[in-house]
């Protein structure tokens, strides 16, 4: 399936190369490049390319490029999920999946290669299996390493790797036996120019962190379960509990993992924390414009927004912007045009607002579109949709685990237009 | 570049240091620079010197400086003697990075890769199954042909490993040596048939990919296996499950019939929302004729929670099985998860848009409901706004059209000027889409015109254009306004169109397209080709209906055209001047000049160009890029009739250690009816599917039989009440739903039973039976009894596989004499598991008294000589009303004689004997015509007997002697080129000779019977048997 992969850069230097069956040359490479010559800008790389001879199939994760060679069929999805979840494994281990952090732990990167594909089919990709072959880097172990010679290849074969639940490491021990649980919300919408809301959903997670000893048998109940309209589970969770009974139940991995993800439907009226009031104004025939946004809470339930965050893409005809913030700063880059405003926390009282002039080119047309603005904010101890966990019951071990909970909502793909 | 290079060395050569520096203990430490000014072949003479010490921690420094430069894409072949003669170290660090060298490098180092190949031996007999898989791997991965028998060696011994593992293992490394040497693909083929049967789940996946990959035609192998994958398929891993998911799709295409109803391709819940009761009663009816095979069902039905994956291919890989295989009504159940998804990265998200977009063409009702998801954020990529616009294009209705412009006025206003211009098209498509808004569409495109960026100004030009010609309508207007435009617009495809335009409709705008030749004419030269080409063809339009005001311009840009760079425009000028300038060398032409330029032309058609996509299955590589990928496998077309369907009934052997009496009654029952008698009578009146939820039950492990069974009683029903559908054969009169299920071709089982004979026979006949099956649908019985005996043939491929015929069950004790305890034999026509020389007996205790009985069992015997019987178990205790069915062994010997012996209780003996029909002595086998007639030729003179039967004709249709032949003897019809005869072959058990029967029909309704054996007794017995039978009405 998967036949080589290679590792670029942004400014387009191939770092890393792997190959599960025969070589593949680099000059393969040489066709993506002309893709995303021809793309302008990174985001528009096609992730699928199609070449004489090969197919290549690209993720663009934390400013690198993960290009697979494959040479026959296989579904696309496959191959960007295997690479999204290479790039995880990185992640995980190196605490960054960046070029610096993958040069230094070349080896490391190398033998996990080794054992996620075997002739371009995954063998191994769950985390808690992979940490048990290849240990992940401390400067502890290395320390460790180096006086006893031992190493960081494991010389058994995991335990879960052969039982039914392969996500979960065998004598897990903890003193202190916790579970917690982030149940975080993000609210995806479109707010039109008057105000009035195009589209709203809300789109939910619940990490988890677990460090529980042995083989806890966990049931986690909601106290209205029926908010969920669509969800997907991480391959613990017994799926037919939750389809009689509406009760997650399940042996957890050992640390941190994504528990499910949801959705609740767009039917249901979404309440939008933030408002703004904008009047951005190019004026005709003249090199300057008007820039003035004001933001307010709205139906905030008592908790207070903070960490707001207020990106603009301004049209290429922006030459800079001279503005005033009433609280926060404001930054604006004239290479990429993006104007970017640091709010911060938003008290009923004084709303912070952002005004100020806008110097255009002079000669050029005056741009056709106001720019859409993009919100970020986040509201602690709430989630939107009113989601609430009920209890968590854990069977199977005799011990009293710690448990505890945490909410936020946070702003998602919130998109303003003016 | 010199610079930039320069700085990548520098670079790596950092990395190296501060990965030494993690080694704190290396004994030669080279120095950071090191690299940067030493020359390749220094350093690896350092390398060298550092392998061939006697530290681990020294060589462990060199191997990992080595994999860094293999990481690089260095070359560091040089080295490979000295990394090779590490292989065997103890150090399992060092011993991985070898392994990664080896495999990089062996390829181009044939001769000194085969040093390491002994290690890798002795590692496979390692007892840590790890150790033992990675040398597998290793193994199988060094591409070095020589080895090729080694590999083959050790991949079965893996594929036979007690670890898992180490199986997974194997079926990587089948697809590695089918690469290296696809010569071995019959081998391959039998290992991979062995790990299909695997039960683990961490085995399914991986050889399935296998079976992707090497054999991808050989359906035949699935059959067995299938319930058991789709019972499994939840708990595989996530791209185990991907990969079965995609081979199953395939396979219900061709072993299910469609569960799509004519005539509701598109929308169909719509239309049943509105339609009349009349209607959805008829459609009631049409739906009851189908059944879901309750096997497609359980595909169905088991993939479904794995579209709440986490895996964005795996919730992809269910849809398309949804799209592909399931009922329309119930495709609905993707769209929310597909949707879902798209909150995902932005590849996931491209190519999840790209099959949303192509499903939504051809049914929006799918999602509609999710229209706003597919809304445009300012911040997507462009290739992910296109796609979503496409989708919304093909969800405009009526309904929603108005919400739809709106948010598209947005969209035509983004900074992303392709974006732009990509709604203005999709504006187009809908305003050719849907007649209501064409108006509105236009003027809001004829504003555009107006608008300050000429992409945009100039897309709607080209959209207008399209839209004018297709409504022939007067828009006088809006040409004038265009012709103005032709100041200001400088974009060539806008500038052709505009011209295009003024051209075909000169005669509505007299006034002005006279003058914007003439300004045209003054810019010629200067226009782009396309524009000339425009130019040309508006001049030569206009000389001929107003040739008065232009025929001077014309042919002054006639002249111009005469000396363009470009050899189309001179060509065209030529041509234009040839048609509509007339002289004395014009030809015929000339006269119909007017009508050839200025002709009706077909407006063109505004399509989606996902349109085309749907011929590919979804999901797929060749989905994504709209051509047929490398190793592409075409989703086959859904058969007219279902092959069998009982080739998917698993022995229950396996788990129960009993052999079940395969197929009573109807020819398509098979296994089951094991548990209980009662269930035995349901089953030989009912048809095929009640016993196949039986077993689908039996080897199912998630317990939802219950609904199975549902099902699958529905579906008998459905089958005229499931009655005699021998009868109806008989009467030549059938349903086409009775004939489908007659037709079927019995356990073809024997395929998968693993034996390599007959081989290439099989695959034969199965074509055979294909084609035979296809020309049954469109004729009527004759044909179908050709389907029948050539199905027939194929289930004795092997010896092994039971006849289907209705079973006869003997008393062996009656209640009265056994006191209560009541005891009855049937042979279940299976080869028997306590010796290959015996016949198998399977008897039924039935308890009547009201106590237990306790210790039944086998007491004396009375054998003949030579002859040998296998008893049961003693059953500990029979419950009142209770039942049991056993199972034993009997060596005949080939004779009829009687097996006499005693069947005890706790307290009683009774004596009881068993008498075989000849018939059961037999075993039936597979054949070819030309073998059976080879083996008759040899049987003749006293081996042959033979009578001559008279019956009314409608007994000697194939069909029917078939079915009375078998009913007396477990014999395999052999396919036969002639109509008048049939054939048919069997081996006595104790013996194996062959039985050879041969029904021939001559005029005046008569036929002869011949059989050609050596035992010639049991050859006599048979023929006596088989003669009142065959003449019988």
């Amino acid at each position: 399936m998967i036949h080589s992969l290679f590792l670029i850069n942004c400014s387009g230097d191939i770092f890393l190369e792997k190959h599960w069956k025969s070589v593949v040359s680099q000059s393969v490479c040489d066709y993506f490049f002309e893709a995303q010559e021809k793309a302008a800008d990174v985001e528009n790389v096609p992730p699928v390319i199609s070449t004489p001879h090969h197919y290549l199939i690209s993720i663009y994760r934390d400013k690198l490029f993960f290009v697979s060679v494959i040479q026959t069929e296989v579904p696309p999805l496959f191959v960007i999920e295997f690479l999204h979840r290479v790039a995880d494994t990185f992640q995980d281990y190196f605490g960054e999946c960046s070029e610096a952090a993958i040069k230094d732990n070349v080896v490391i990167v190398y033998e996990l290669l080794e054992e996620m594909l075997d002739n371009g089919f995954p063998l191994a990709t769950e985390s808690n299996i992979l940490k048990e072959l290849i240990k992940p880097p401390t400067i502890l172990r290395s320390v460790v390493n180096s006086i006893t010679g031992s190493s960081n290849v494991g010389d058994t074969l995991p335990t879960g790797q052969l039982s039914n639940i392969p996500w979960r490491r065998a004598g897990v021990k903890y003193t202190n036996n916790e579970a917690y649980f982030d149940v975080v919300e993000e609210i995806d919408a479109i707010i039109d120019k008057s105000g009035s809301t195009v589209f709203a959903e809300i789109q939910g997670v619940i990490d988890a962190c677990i460090k529980l000893s042995g083989m806890p048998d966990l049931s986690l109940s909601f106290m209205n379960p029926r908010l969920l309209d669509d969800v997907s589970f991480h391959p613990c969770i017994r799926f037919k509990r939750w389809e009689s009974e509406r009760v997650l139940s399940f042996i957890p991995p050992d640390g941190n993992f994504r528990l499910i993800s949801y959705r609740v439907s767009s039917q249901n009226l979404v309440a939008i924390p933030v408002y703004v009031k904008h009047n951005i104004s190019f004026k005709e025939n003249s090199s300057c414009g008007r820039f003035d946004i004001t933001i307010g809470p709205k139906q905030n339930m008592g908790k207070t927004i903070e960490g707001i965050t207020v990106t603009v893409h301004m049209p290429k005809v922006v030459l800079n912007m001279n503005l005033t913030p009433t609280q926060g700063s404001y930054t604006f880059d004239p290479v990429t045009k993006v104007l970017t405003w640091d709010v911060g926390k938003i008290t009923p009282q004084k709303l912070p607002s952002l005004k100020g002039l806008v110097n255009l080119q002079s000669g050029a047309p005056k741009p056709e579109e106001n720019p859409s603005l993009n919100i970020q904010f986040k509201i602690q101890q709430l989630a939107i949709s009113g989601l609430k966990v009920n209890r968590l019951d854990m069977y199977g071990e005799k011990y009293k685990p710690f448990k505890g909970v945490k909410y936020v909502t946070k702003a998602g793909k919130f998109q303003v237009r003016t | 570049m010199s610079s930039n290079s320069f700085a990548y060395n520098e670079q790596s050569a950092g990395g190296e240091a501060t990965e030494l520096g993690q080694e704190a203990t290396s004994t030669i430490s080279p120095s950071g620079a090191f690299g940067l000014f030493s020359s390749d072949l220094k350093k690896n003479e350092d390398l060298k010197q550092m392998l061939e010490s006697n530290k681990d921690s020294a060589k462990l420094d060199a191997m990992k400086r080595i994999v860094g430069m293999i990481a690089k894409g260095k070359n560091a072949s040089e080295l490979f003697p000295a990394v090779v003669k590490n292989v065997a170290s103890k150090n399992i660090e060092i011993k991985k990075l070898v392994y990664v060298y080896l495999v990089r490098y062996a390829e181009e180092q044939q001769d000194l890769a085969l040093l390491s190949i002994s290690t890798f031996q002795r590692a496979l007999k390692d007892p840590n199954q790890l150790i033992r898989a990675s040398a597998l791997r290793v193994l199988s991965s060094i591409r070095v042909p020589i080895i090729v028998p080694i590999m083959m060696l050790a991949i079965k011994e893996a594929s036979a490993d007690l670890s898992p593992y180490v199986r997974k293992n194997a079926a990587h490394a089948i697809q590695k040596l089918y690469s290296l040497d696809p010569d071995q693909k019959e081998m391959l083929i039998e290992v991979i048939e062995k790990l299909l049967k695997d039960k683990s789940t961490l085995v399914a996946g991986s050889v399935v990919m296998a079976f992707e990959e090497v054999c991808p035609d050989r359906i035949d192998l699935i059959h067995k296996n299938y319930r058991k994958l789709c019972n499994l398929l939840v708990d595989v891993e996530e791209w185990g499950q991907v990969v079965i998911i995609h081979m199953l799709t395939r396979y219900a295409r061709t072993q299910f019939v469609s569960p799509w109803k004519e005539g509701d391709g598109l929308e169909d819940n719509e239309k049943n929302f509105y339609e009349s009761d009349d209607e959805q009663k008829e459609k009631a009816d049409k739906r009851k004729a189908y059944a879901m095979d309750p096997d497609h069902r359980l595909l169905i039905r088991n993939t479904k929670p794995l579209l709440q994956s986490r895996n964005a291919a795996v919730v992809m890989a269910v849809a398309q099985l949804y799209w592909h295989i399931a009922p329309k009504s119930e495709t609905g159940v993707i769209s929310k998860s597909l949707v879902r998804l798209l909150r995902s990265n932005r590849e996931v998200q491209y190519i999840v848009l790209q099959n949303i977009a192509t499903m939504s063409i051809q049914r929006k009702g799918m999602f509609e409901p999710y229209l706003k998801s597919f809304y445009v954020r300012s911040t997507d990529p462009t290739m992910i706004k296109t796609l979503k616009l496409e989708i919304l294009t093909n969800l405009a209705n009526e309904a929603n059209i108005s919400t739809l412009l709106r948010e598209f006025q947005t969209y035509v206003k983004s900074q992303d000027k392709q974006f732009a211009a990509a709604t203005i098209q999709t504006i187009g498509r809908c305003a050719t889409n849907i007649s209501e808004v064409t108006d509105t569409c236009l003027n809001g495109l004829v504003c555009l015109l107006s608008n300050r960026d000429e992409i945009v100004v100039a897309e709607s030009v080209v959209v207008i254009k399209k839209l004018l010609q297709m409504q022939p309508a007067q828009h006088g207007e809006i040409i004038k306004h265009m012709a103005k435009l032709l100041d200001s617009i400088t974009v060539p495809v806008a500038r052709a169109s505009i011209l295009w335009l003024i051209g075909e409709n000169c005669e509505r705008v007299p006034k002005i397209a006279p003058d914007v030749l003439r300004k045209t004419a003054k810019s010629f030269t200067s226009e782009d080709d396309l524009v000339k080409l425009q130019i040309l063809n508006l001049g030569a339009k206009l000389y001929l209906t107003n040739s008065k005001q232009t025929k001077l311009l014309t042919q002054y840009i006639l002249n111009l055209g005469k000396y363009d760079q470009n050899y189309d425009i001179r060509d065209r000028t030529r041509f234009i001047r040839q048609l509509i300038v007339p002289n004395e060398k014009s030809g015929a032409l000339s006269k119909y000049a007017k009508k050839i330029f200025l002709a009706q032309k077909p407006a063109p058609l505004l399509e989606s160009p996902f349109k085309d996509r749907d011929h590919f299955q979804l999901g797929t590589l060749s989905h994504t890029l709209n051509t047929k990928a490398t190793g592409y496998l075409e989703l086959s077309n859904w058969p007219e009739v279902a092959p069998d369907p009982s080739v998917r009934n698993v022995e229950v052997i396996e788990l129960a250690k009993e052999w079940t009496p395969a197929g009573k009654a109807k020819k398509e029952n098979s296994v089951k009816k094991f548990y209980s008698e009662s269930e035995e009578e349901e089953d030989s009146s009912d048809s095929s599917s009640d016993s196949e939820s039986g077993s689908g039950s039996e080897s199912g492990e998630l317990g939802e039989s219950g609904e199975e069974r549902d099902s699958s009683e529905d579906s008998s029903e459905d089958s005229s009440s499931g009655q005699d559908s021998e009868s109806e054969s008989e009467s030549g009169v059938q349903s086409k739903r009775a004939a489908k299920k007659n037709s079927k071709p019995k356990g073809k089982s024997g395929c998968e039973d693993g034996e390599k004979e007959n081989e290439k026979s099989k695959t034969s006949e199965s074509s055979n039976a294909e084609s035979s099956s296809i020309e049954e649908s469109s004729s009527d019985s004759e044909s179908e009894s050709d389907s029948e005996s050539e199905a027939e043939s194929r289930r004795v491929a092997k010896v092994s596989t039971p006849v289907f015929v209705p079973m006869k069950s003997h008393v062996l004790l009656h209640r009265m004499s056994g006191k209560g305890l009541a005891a009855s034999y049937y042979f279940p026509r299976q080869p028997c598991i306590f010796g290959d020389k015996m016949v198998s007996v399977q008897i039924t205790l039935n308890n009547t008294t009201d106590q237990k009985i306790e210790n039944i069992h086998i007491g004396e015997k009375k054998l003949p000589m030579g002859m040998q019987m296998h008893v049961f178990n003693p059953v500990d205790s029979l419950e009142p009303e209770g039942s049991i069915t056993v199972s034993m062994g009997i060596d005949f010997c080939d004779s009829t004689q009687t097996a006499s012996f005693q069947l005890c209780t706790k307290d009683d003996c009774f004596s009881v004997s068993i008498q075989p029909p000849v018939g059961e002595l037999l075993l039936p086998v597979a054949m070819s015509e030309k073998d059976f007639k080879k083996e008759q030729g040899m049987l003749t003179g006293m081996n042959e007997t033979s009578a001559i039967i008279v019956a009314a004709p409608q007994n000697f249709t194939p069909s029917v002697i078939l079915q009375k032949v078998v009913n007396v003897a477990n014999v395999g019809a052999v396919p036969s080129g002639q109509d008048n005869i049939q054939r048919f072959a069997a081996k006595t058990v104790h013996s194996g000779s062959l039985m050879l029967v041969t029904v021939e029909l001559k005029e005046g309704s008569t036929a002869q019977l011949i059989i050609n054996t050596e035992k010639t007794v049991i050859g006599s017995v048979l023929l006596r048997e088989l003669k009142p039978v065959l003449s019988q009405g």
